[in-house]
């Protein structure tokens, strides 16, 4: 890799000034590394100084309680799939978080790296913005707060300014029987990139109908979107075939996806339905479990 | 099964090298590292096809840290000359423009200049710094378009060998025709006719372990070379010939490899890392990084094959007939020839006739890949038997066990098979309990066979009797599947005593007498042939010396369980002597025991399979997976049943990876989009399910212990067994590999 | 750019080296170290032939920079057998014919250990699924899984 420097701040304060700080090539923020390195290795991308963030205290830990859940961007995924509690609560985001790559990625890759580095295919965007996340920014001007689907705006873009950090995610505790679920496509076991992926969070009613529902889905437009319409099919039902069956139609018309070296744009949009149909099953059975 | 008779073969003993791989201490090829060491890198051509008018060095060796800078001006250049492999043949002439281009670059990646500098750093900025005027020209990518009236010659000088009359300039360079009989009177009699074209794409040995090499050449000329090869006598006889060097000039130790599988039997950085040595007068060590080894080496060919089969009601096959179509890269010599002669040969066949074209187009020049060229065809001819089984309502391993080669069959390129084992392995699978398992649920079972014919060449062998009665088993084949521990256990068997006291290792081109590759499954059968043949060698010399002191004849001496016996009826005759004493005593009794050998083995038993593959078919999401594999392979006799075990399953791997989800892709300018491990998709643990080595043993007449090659044939059949089964999990016959789930679920939606 | 001093624990025993920001964990290791069991095999992290385990967690040492190994505990492959004693692992691989080329087995083998430590009870599904990060093109993955199964059940007994 070409030489740059690198610094291990271990105050927010400290991080925030060496990313503003200038340079040719810029700074940039070192988490997990998982695609960092890489595009470095490839010459992607270039920086003049790496910023460690794996020592702030704000983005190094993770507390549930009765609000909800609030995530430092720089744990890692191990740490995250190893939380029973979080496991329980937020199974959807877990699964989303587990597949990210293999034992050895798991090991360092972290959400707040995945959501910053902005691929259409990564795993946690479309479980965080099921679960309406909100993204902790802090930089110079102080901090600010916004929902996670307003986060990323472009594939390898996200609204993040010079001197800005993601330092954690927000994740309100779950209503009364609802659950999440992520599924996503992927042509081996593991390892691959999503050629699709879907989340689904359900609340049902004490009936056992669908009250609510947030349709996600991944790698099958520039970012992750959203797709009202799969949800609203959902809405009323009680997850029988017809509403699935709609809610999949709906999915696979709310993508805008690419034919790529992992996929064909039909592929892709045929993909969209039939997961959205089995996670809308599987955080149905979850959220059943939770009446 | 082996018969009990043997103390040492047959059984599974740990092999004496292995706690250096599993403690890390074992040397690779990047491993080794020399004080003053160069790094060397290769600049690569950007253009998948362009003429070189110029190339300007001087602004990279104006970079700091850089010593020195090649290209081909610093080759000889070469007159067109025939360069034998194991299994493939290659021209020395373009061999030496594929590791360095001479006047055009013929695939993107294809080495242009290289240098040595005293970083990684360095020598990546000098790459960059080297100025190169390229006049780009129209790529060739498909086997279409090379084949197309006017299209785009690679070779201003190619002439397709095989055809007369042809003056043109042309991307065909060879036609080959195998066969006998006549087919069209062989489809008249059938009742059933399959006809079908298959295609599948190139694909990589997929080897972890990088190119790497580290040379070193000393102010007398004399070069050092330490790399990971399958070949060491190849890698000098090829470098001398690319440098212009005397053999003699060349000393290549072969580090432990990590991975072959035919794709190490060449060379690529070696020559290179001999002559920035030779110029900086240091160390140079290169290697190369994964996107170079899938750019930059020798995957296997894309072919089209169009395959014909018919047969009569009661299941008899008439006539079998094929044309393949296989990619060359960048160079004349697929293995298109090895591939007509293999496609048919498990089967009886009166009329047969198989066309094959070698076609050059702008990719890498292939090289072999473990049992070169049949695996392709197999997926062609297995495919088109299954589908001319269930038109005739016959089970598809009763079909085949009613059409097999036997013993005395004449194979479709010439010889009569010898004592063959493919109807017991047709036999074990249809015994098995495998084979009549229930299915689940969008589940499929399908059954391929495959043939390989296994090499003998040349090896030369030595075994050193210590002082205390342990031996050393010396050869030239580089290890890569267990071949150490196998060689010392036939030496053991010899000499009659325990494994634990016979070490193997191997030696390099000036420590051991000449031997071809670790190839072509022969090292088991021709070294071994060897290795036996110099432990009898020891043992004449170790009966000689109890002769000589017992005063008898030494031919009444008999050898068994590690001691000479003295001749029977001497009453109060003479105790037996041990190995121990007798190598003990060695010095006294006429000087040291080394026992050697060197020959060209011949008559290798070839290998057959018959695998049974069932998977489970997402008929929403395309995605096929394995969920049971059995393989049946005759063997021979399985020196070590856990190597050999090993090399099935890790062939039958191989093959469903190039199966389900291994191809090359891509884009329009001709450079590969899936360089790396992320997109070019080998099965990894979660995907493949325990699989299952049932050994046949019908022993081979022409080795002392019977043994057979084993490690290319499991790489023939699986092809067409995951395809067959497939086709039975969904009822549609897939002629287009790899079923990677797009295709699949787009097969499966366009039926309705 | 300047050299950086680092001052970490390599298989329990502590080191000081001087690396630029910009080499890997696995390069530190390899050229600075010498300790040459750990691959590369891709550098991307996706073959895992250069696993090593960092403040006990399973990691690609291609995608850590040697930087980071300040204040920090790296165990590599030599460091998992105990002096002379070869660890269950190790003796399993051998044992089961896990063992081909060799050059994907210190990755796997230290991967199976993270995995054993974690999990002393894996199934084999689970054991493949930990193993899934490890490539192996020679052994097909049968003989190494039933070598990582038998360690495990070798493991609970001397416990």
């Amino acid at each position: 890799m070409e030489p740059f420097g690198y610094r291990a701040p271990r105050s927010l304060a400290e991080a925030i000034e060496l990313l503003a700080s200038d340079g040719d090539p810029g700074p940039r923020v070192l988490a997990g590394g998982t695609d960092l390195l890489v595009r470095l290795r490839a010459g992607d991308v270039r920086a003049g100084l790496l910023v460690d963030v794996k020592r702030i205290p704000e983005l190094a830990g993770l507390s549930l309680d009765g609000d909800g859940l609030r995530l430092g961007a720089a744990v890692c995924a191990a740490e995250i799939g190893e939380h029973r509690e979080l496991r329980e609560t937020y199974p959807g985001l877990v699964d989303a978080v587990g597949v990210i790559g293999s034992a050895q990625v798991q090991g360092r890759a972290s959400v707040g790296g995945n959501l910053c580095n902005a691929s259409p295919a990564a795993d946690s965007v479309p479980a965080l913005i099921a679960l309406s996340a909100e993204c902790v920014i802090a930089g110079p001007d102080g901090s600010r707060t916004l929902p996670v689907e307003s986060f990323v705006t472009g594939p390898g873009e996200t609204v993040l300014g010079r001197g800005e950090i993601l330092i954690e995610l927000r994740i309100p505790r779950p209503r009364a029987r609802s659950a999440d679920a992520y599924l996503r496509f992927t042509p081996r076991t593991e390892m691959d990139i999503a050629v699709a992926g879907a989340a689904v969070n359900l609340t049902l009613g004490p009936d056992g109908a669908c009250r609510a529902a947030r349709v996600v889905l991944g790698a099958v437009a520039p970012t992750a979107i959203a797709a009202p319409a799969a949800a609203r099919a959902l809405v009323g039902s009680r997850l029988e075939e017809a509403a699935l069956a709609r809610a999949a139609a709906a999915a696979s018309d709310a993508c805008i996806p690419i034919d790529d070296k992992r996929g064909t744009a039909a592929f892709r949009r045929k993909l969209a339905g039939v997961l959205t149909r089995r996670a809308a099953r599987a955080a149905a059975a979850r959220a059943a479990e939770r009446a | 099964m082996s018969e009990p008779r043997y103390k040492c073969i047959g059984t599974r003993p740990i092999r004496p090298d292995g706690v250096d791989k599993v403690t890390g201490r074992a040397s690779f090829g990047a491993d080794l590292s020399l004080p003053g060491m160069l790094h060397g890198r290769v600049l690569r051509s950007p253009h998948a096809h362009a003429r070189i008018r110029s190339i300007e060095v001087e602004p990279a060796l104006a970079v700091e840290g850089v010593k020195a800078v090649i290209t081909a001006a610093d080759l000889p250049d070469l007159a067109s000359q025939a360069a034998q492999g194991a299994e493939t043949q290659t021209d020395f002439r373009d061999l030496s423009r594929n590791v360095l281009a001479r006047d055009k670059v013929l695939y993107h990646g294809h080495a242009v200049a290289a240098v040595a500098a005293t970083s990684r750093t360095a020598a990546e900025r000098a790459l960059a710094a080297i100025r190169v005027d390229y006049e780009v020209l129209p790529a060739v990518l498909d086997l279409d378009s090379a084949l197309a009236p006017g299209a785009p010659i690679l070779h201003e000088d190619l002439r397709t060998r095989g055809l007369a009359g042809g003056g043109a300039p042309t991307n065909l360079a060879a036609r080959i025709e195998i066969g006998r009989g006549d087919v069209e009177k062989g489809f008249a009699e059938a009742d059933v006719v399959v006809e079908r074209e298959f295609t599948t794409r190139m694909v990589h040995q997929g080897y972890i372990e990088p190119h790497a090499v580290v040379a070193r050449t000393a102010e007398d000329g004399h070069s050092v070379v330490w790399c990971c090869t399958q070949g060491p006598f190849v890698v000098r006889a090829y470098c001398a010939r690319i440098l212009g060097m005397d053999l003699s000039r060349i000393r290549v130790i072969p580090s432990e490899i990590g991975g072959g599988f035919g794709g190490k039997t060449t060379v690529y950085l070696e020559p290179l890392a001999i002559l920035l040595s030779r110029r900086t007068g240091r160390p140079v060590k290169m290697v190369m990084t994964r996107e170079e080894v899938f750019r930059a080496t020798g995957p296997t060919s894309g072919t089209r094959i169009r395959v014909k089969i018919g047969a009569t009601a009661k299941g008899k096959l008439t006539a079998a007939a094929a044309t393949l179509v296989y990619e060359a890269g960048a160079f004349k010599g697929s293995p298109v020839t090895a591939a007509a002669m293999t496609m048919f040969a498990p089967y009886r066949l009166e009329q047969v006739r198989i066309e094959g074209f070698d076609v050059v187009l702008n990719k890498p020049k292939v090289g072999a890949y473990r049992a070169p060229g049949s695996a392709m065809a197999a997926f062609a001819a297995e495919s088109a038997l299954d589908e001319v089984a269930l038109r005739l309502g016959m089970d598809p391993i009763d079909f085949r066990l009613a059409n097999a080669a036997r013993e005395g069959t004449e194979a479709p390129y010439g010889p009569k098979f010898r004592r063959i084992g493919f109807v017991e392995t047709l036999e074990a699978a249809k015994r098995h309990p495998h084979y009549s398992a229930p299915l689940g649920p969008g589940q499929g079972r399908g059954v391929a066979c495959g043939f390989w014919f296994n090499v003998g060449l040349q090896s030369s062998a030595a075994v050193n009797l210590n002082e205390d009665g342990t031996a050393v088993v010396v050869s030239g084949s580089p290890d890569l599947s267990g071949t150490r521990i196998s060689l010392a256990m036939m030496a053991a068997e010899e000499l009659g005593i325990p494994i634990e006291r016979v070490r193997a290792v191997v030696a390099d081109t000036e420590t051991i007498g000449y031997s071809d590759l670790s190839a072509g499954s022969r090292v088991t059968f021709a070294t071994g042939m060897a290795v036996v043949e110099a432990a009898r060698d020891v043992v004449r010399q170790l009966s000689e010396r109890a002769a000589a002191i017992w005063r008898v004849d030494p031919r009444e001496v008999r050898w068994e369980e590690g001691r000479a016996l003295p001749p029977q009826g001497a009453a109060g005759g003479p105790e037996p002597l041990g190995i121990e004493e007798l190598a003990r005593d060695a010095a006294r009794t006429g000087g040291p025991i080394v026992g050697r050998a060197s020959l060209t083995a011949r008559a290798p038993g070839p290998g057959f399979a018959t695998h049974i593959c069932d998977v489970s078919v997402d008929r929403e999401t395309g995605r096929v997976s394995v969920v049971r594999y059995t393989a049946f392979q005759d063997v021979g006799r399985a020196i070590h049943p856990g190597y050999v075990e090993g090399q099935i399953q890790g062939g039958a791997a191989q093959g469903i990876g190039w199966a389900l989800n291994e191809e090359y892709l891509w884009d329009s300018s001709g450079a590969v989009e899936n360089p790396g491990f992320l997109d070019y998709r080998m099965p990894i643990a979660s995907d493949l399910p325990m699989i299952d080595a049932q050994l046949i043993e019908v022993p081979s007449p022409t080795h002392p212990y019977g043994v057979r090659g084993v490690g290319e044939t499991p790489n023939v059949p699986p092809l067409a067994a995951v395809a067959n089964a497939v086709r039975a999990a969904t009822g549609h016959r897939f002629t287009d590999l790899p079923l990677s789930p797009p295709r699949v679920l787009e097969a499966l939606d366009s039926e309705g | 750019m300047a050299k950086t001093r680092v001052r970490g624990t390599v298989n329990g025993e502590p080191v000081e080296l001087l690396c630029e920001p910009q080499a890997t964990l696995l390069e530190v290791l390899r050229d600075e170290l010498g300790l040459t069991g750990t691959k590369e095999g891709c550098a991307t992290g996706e073959c895992g032939a250069c696993s090593v385990i960092l403040d006990g967690r399973l990691v690609c040492s291609c995608l850590v920079l040697g930087v980071e190994l300040e204040g920090r505990s790296v165990q590599t492959i030599e460091g998992i057998a105990a002096a002379e004693r070869l660890h269950p692992l190790q003796q399993k691989f051998l044992e089961h014919e896990a063992v081909q080329c060799g050059i994907c087995t210190p990755g796997l083998i230290v991967a199976a250990k993270a995995l054993l430590d974690r999990n002393p009870h894996p199934s084999e599904e689970e054991v493949r699924l930990g193993l899934a990060g490890n490539l192996c093109r020679c052994t097909g993955y049968d003989k190494v899984v039933r070598a990582v199964l038998a360690a495990a059940a070798d493991l609970r007994e001397q416990a």
